[in-house]
């Protein structure tokens, strides 16, 4: 892994006390794509059991958010960290609390699929929910990925990739207007359907959230709120 | 009650969405230093420098020790022409005039550029006449302008309600905090334009050293202000500019809180997160 850029501190040990933090990080990062995969699992093939662990694991998630949290509140207090280190802090900060979102909305995905087993009607294929899933995991991975390496190189690609999710979503939920409009019956299940693509497109916002950090991280540049050409205007700037 | 909570008018954003900004409208230049070079006997200790001190505006000067910091500061009020062997090059402008130049008094300098060092040096003296100093060799002992302008001096170092009552006190029984505060008002009474500040607070406790960047963030309103600190974290507490300095070299001068957070510089990020270069 490249430490170029948190290491080299006079202070040995400030260098792995931030290394630390970015391993936690990508810990707590793992942990939420894993709790993605399952839980999109559990509810494309309707697994109760698994849909109650992710619903468990999600306590990891949120220890983890604190003790980074506490982390980084220490190396601030005792380190007064600038310039890269300190946007590094931010960042991190920011980052767990996206990670934290994302975890929420594998826990809702995951009572979606409990709720959705209960139900009766016609079983879907979830070919194009599974294939939306597939997208924002890729976006989240290479996210992290991206914040594992420092390197901004290929975020401008990733947050780009968002707009197709959004395309997928609207079509979607044509599709599940549709069903609800052909039989009102299918308004409940619709519905639990419905909240998980919504779930999902919001996974994609907050892998697109977590480059935009990144982009402050390494450029200094605060980039949220802007569309994708401006961003990309911003990060070749 | 009546709940009237339309609002009549958009609120004004600006200020909260501002930030920590540095006012840029009233940055003239108090001083100006243009191509600098210092050499003691053969060796080259300042390198061309070229820079802009804002009036009104704390300055710091940051960099390892031997950079050069404290020999530009001293630059400012010519205290290195009491050095031997000093060769100095270029020059620098305090309102447009050149203070090396050849017409220029050195005492009547020193009386519009004040100095503050490291370790505290009051004289040997009470309070009020350490305070009165700068006056009395001006000739002036008129007791009713002495008394007021020690109270203005002492109240403008913040050191006022502590020594009120034991003006005639020996100086050297005030603690180091109180001794550098005391040298503070000392500096004032004369009412210069620039006040140069040598590390004022290494030599004192956190509390001493709040109290001296308090007073710094007051004086500022009154005078021009240029510290030199080792201390990272102060200079970006006090100061509006921080000009980074490496080997004799300015390497990189900008509003403190962009250097800080966002600095241009690969050397200047290195120093301030204290990383080997």
């Amino acid at each position: 892994m490249d430490n170029s850029k948190i290491g080299h501190h006079i202070s040995e040990q400030f260098n792995k006390e931030l290394e630390d933090l970015r391993n936690k990080v990508l810990t707590m990062g793992g942990l939420v794509e894993q709790q993605i995969e399952l839980a999109v699992k559990a509810f494309t093939t309707g697994d109760v059991e698994l849909a109650e662990q992710v619903i468990k694991q999600d306590n990891q998630v949120d220890a983890l958010e604190m003790a980074i949290d506490l982390e980084s509140c220490q190396i601030l207090a005792l380190r007064q960290p600038a310039a890269f280190d300190l946007r590094l802090l931010l960042t991190v900060i920011k980052v767990i609390n996206e990670l934290e979102r994302v975890g929420d909305l594998a826990e809702r995905i995951a009572n979606m699929a409990i709720h959705l087993s209960d139900s009766i009607g016609k079983r879907d294929d979830y070919y194009e929910l599974q294939h939306m899933a597939d997208l924002v995991k890729e976006m989240l991975h290479e996210a992290l990925d991206a914040f594992a390496r420092m390197n901004i190189d290929t975020v401008t690609e990733i947050t780009g990739r968002d707009e197709n999710v959004d395309k997928e979503y609207s079509s979607i939920l044509r599709q599940l207007i549709t069903q609800m409009m052909e039989d009102p019956r299918n308004i409940t299940r619709t519905l639990d359907i419905l909240w998980t693509v919504r779930a999902l497109e919001r996974i994609g916002d907050h892998s697109r959230y977590i480059c935009e950090h990144l982009i402050y991280m390494v450029k200094g540049e605060d980039v949220r709120h802007l569309t994708q050409a401006q961003l990309e205007k911003k990060v070749k700037g | 009650m009546t709940a009237q909570h339309t609002p009549t008018h958009t609120i004004d954003m600006s200020s909260v969405l501002q930030g920590r900004t540095v006012d840029t409208e009233q940055t003239e230049a108090c001083l100006k230093v243009e191509n600098l070079n210092l050499f003691y006997g053969h060796k080259q200790a300042l390198h061309g420098i070229n820079m802009e001190m804002p009036k009104k505006k704390v300055t710091a000067y940051i960099g390892p020790s031997g950079c050069g910091k404290s020999t530009l500061l001293r630059c400012i009020n010519r205290m290195n022409d009491l050095v031997d062997n000093v060769t100095i090059e270029g020059q620098i402008l305090l309102d447009n005039e050149n203070i090396y130049d050849k017409s220029v008094n050195v005492a009547a300098l020193r009386r519009r550029v004040g100095m503050v060092f490291q370790k505290p040096n009051p004289f040997p003296k009470s309070i009020f006449e350490n305070v009165c100093y700068g006056l009395r060799i001006q000739g002036i002992n008129d007791k009713r302008i002495l008394e007021e302008t020690v109270e203005n001096a002492l109240r403008g170092a913040a050191l006022w309600d502590e020594v009120k009552d034991r003006l005639h006190d020996n100086a050297l029984g005030l603690s180091g905090g109180q001794q550098q505060r005391l040298v503070i008002a000392r500096a004032i009474a004369i009412e210069p334009e620039v006040l140069l500040l040598d590390e004022p607070a290494s030599a004192l406790d956190p509390i001493s050293t709040l109290k001296i960047e308090e007073l710094i963030n007051e004086l500022k309103e009154k005078y021009t202000i240029v510290i030199v600190t080792h201390n990272m974290q102060q200079a970006a507490r006090v100061s509006d500019y921080t000009a980074f300095m490496y080997m004799g070299e300015l390497i990189e001068m900008g509003a403190t809180s962009q250097l800080f957070t966002k600095p241009v510089k690969k050397q200047t990020e290195d120093y301030i997160t204290g990383r080997y270069g």
